[in-house]
């Protein structure tokens, strides 16, 4: 019994963030709705995680938040997954100067540290959703790219990638069919922890402004709408961040899971 | 050594070649016409074209691009829009602020990642280990504008210990550090933590055991000396973390940097300005990993003779 809840505990909060995510259309009228006689209620059996101030239902606004964190997530990853890894068989499949050329672009992007690329982008490009994908997309691909490379680099000196390429096989099948599936359990892994890293990243954007504008919730925004009410109301703060964190946490706890099982299936 | 440098300088030299070029073509990244959306549509012609004409866009690509570096060599960055006052002087009144906040953040990781590495590799599956491992994916899940809050809530708020924001002496310090040092707490108490692990397997090891040396000594004497390296990279990686992370956290506690700047300057879509943080942030980043891999490269022969 304990082993099993070790074993399946990590997966309920992403659960939960997944169904939220798609059934956030039943709270998008109640996460909007003003009702000027709760302003400020804290958490209760009948007010549940409380009202912010504005009037609006806590729990409403981090179901809806949970939509844009999660197609964000899935958007950005998935975008940087597919660049990042089509560019890096390439690369490192050709050689040449084709991976000459790829390696000093990434190189550039690795000298932005860390969020502030995405910042920038965001900044410039203005808010909104598409924006935010595109920003966080475009500081994500390098590292999918480098793995991806690095994989194939070693991959293609093996002995049944040399009997393909003998046989007569075109360059495209040999990645796609005899390179591919062999990289897919690295960039699984890196992907689980890409998702972390996003729901971070966006909340992050959002709460800076730069993400989703308002009346839409983000967790991020939650979280600075309420940094002025923390001595009222510290269930603003607080409701959002748990969220936040127990998303990555999870994520991050199948990620070192999921490395772990396929390192010894290699 | 020779060779190895002259590798690491050029490719230092083109990364910084991108990232002004990047930093360049962030303002045609604007929908639309970067003027109309700085000053508004309904701002006078003569508004508009004076503007046009102060950030050089009603010149050909080519020639704005040479204009550009024109004035990199002068260290002429523009004018804000905002304060009519030259961009570099306002980076350089914002240094201060962003170096103390970031060399506090990493003494506070350091701090706070050494003893609890080394106590969880010495203390292997026990409590303690446990206990540490547990920190560090708590820190690596908690996000620098949530944790700040907090922070502000129990201490600033709740006992009245340190000041809620801004600049103001040392108290005013401490919460802003150790916001933006948990992350890297967190990544760097699991390195030391493996590193340590690794070595402590090792012959020379157990022979320093053999000779009835005490257990800490065993361990920061030999074991540690040997388990630097990668913890050395760990924090240069981090570096880019912790710049980045830098411009949430001094947000959050509206600490006066170049973080803040920026992010005030892309709220008055200040362009030039928004520009100049990037450069000075990237650069700053470059130049401390390229100094980093060289002196690895100095320390460690085995770097520089493997390329």
């Amino acid at each position: 019994m304990a082993d099993l809840t070790r074993r399946w505990l990590p997966l309920m909060p992403i659960l939960v963030w997944a169904l939220a995510a798609l059934s956030a259309d039943i709270v998008t009228e109640q996460a909007g709705r003003i009702q000027l006689q709760h302003i400020l209620d804290p958490p209760g059996v009948e007010t549940l995680l409380g009202y912010d101030d504005l009037g609006r239902s806590v729990l409403s606004r981090l179901w809806s938040g949970a939509r844009i964190s999660f197609v964000v997530a899935l958007g950005v990853v998935t975008l940087s997954l597919l660049v990042g890894t089509v560019l890096g068989l390439v690369a490192g499949y050709r050689g040449g100067w084709l991976d000459l050329v790829l390696m000093r672009i990434v190189d550039v992007f690795l000298a932005f540290p860390g969020i502030l690329l995405a910042i920038a982008l965001a900044g410039v490009m203005g808010p909104g959703i598409d924006n935010l994908i595109i920003a966080l997309s475009a500081v994500g691909w390098v590292g999918y790219a480098r793995l991806a490379r690095g994989q194939v680099l070693a991959l293609k000196q093996r002995e049944h990638v040399t009997a393909a390429r003998a046989l007569g096989t075109p360059g495209w099948r040999i990645l796609g069919w005899h390179i591919l599936p062999m990289l897919a359990a690295p960039l699984i892994v890196e992907a689980t922890f890409g998702l972390a890293g996003t729901v971070i990243a966006e909340a992050g954007l959002s709460y800076l402004g730069l993400g989703v504008q308002p009346p839409q919730a983000s967790w991020g925004s939650m979280i600075r709408d309420g940094a002025g009410y923390m001595l009222m109301a510290p269930h603003m703060v607080l409701a959002p961040g748990i969220a936040i964190m127990l998303v990555v946490l999870s994520l991050n706890l199948i990620g070192d899971r999921l490395r772990d099982w396929l390192d010894h299936r290699i | 050594m020779g060779q190895y440098l002259l590798a690491r300088l050029m490719s230092a030299l083109l990364a910084t070649l991108g990232v002004l070029l990047l930093v360049f073509f962030l303002i045609h990244l604007v929908p639309g016409d970067p003027v109309d959306v700085m000053l508004g549509e309904s701002a006078r012609p003569a508004d508009r074209s004076a503007l046009r004409t102060s950030l050089g866009l009603d010149q050909t690509l080519p020639r704005q691009l040479g204009d550009y570096f024109g004035g990199l060599v002068r260290l002429d960055l523009g004018q804000s829009l905002h304060s009519r006052q030259a961009v570099s002087e306002l980076l350089a009144q914002r240094i201060p602020a962003t170096l103390q906040l970031a060399l506090a953040a990493l003494l506070v990781a350091v701090l706070v990642a050494l003893p609890l590495g080394i106590l969880a590799a010495m203390k292997r599956g026990q409590g303690w280990d446990w206990g540490a491992m547990g920190f560090s994916m708590l820190g690596a899940a908690i996000p620098n504008f949530w944790l700040g809050p907090l922070l502000i809530m129990l201490f600033s708020l709740g006992l009245g210990w340190t000041p809620v924001s801004g600049r103001e002496g040392l108290s005013s310090l401490i919460l802003p550090a150790l916001t933006l040092g948990t992350s890297l707490a967190a990544i760097l108490a699991r390195m030391v933590r493996s590193s340590l692990l690794e070595v402590l397997g090792e012959d020379f090891v157990r022979t320093a055991r053999a000779k009835g040396l005490s257990e800490w000594r065993v361990v920061w004497h030999h074991a540690m000396r040997n388990a630097w390296l990668p913890v050395l990279t760990l924090i240069g990686l981090q570096l880019g973390a912790l710049l980045g992370g830098a411009v949430v956290t001094e947000v959050v506690f509206d600490w006066p940097g170049i973080g803040s700047l920026m992010i005030d300057s892309i709220q008055q879509r200040d362009y030039p300005v928004v520009q100049g943080c990037v450069l000075l942030i990237s650069l700053t980043y470059v130049t401390v990993n390229t100094l980093t891999d060289l002196a690895y490269a100095w320390a460690d022969p085995r770097i520089r003779l493997n390329g």
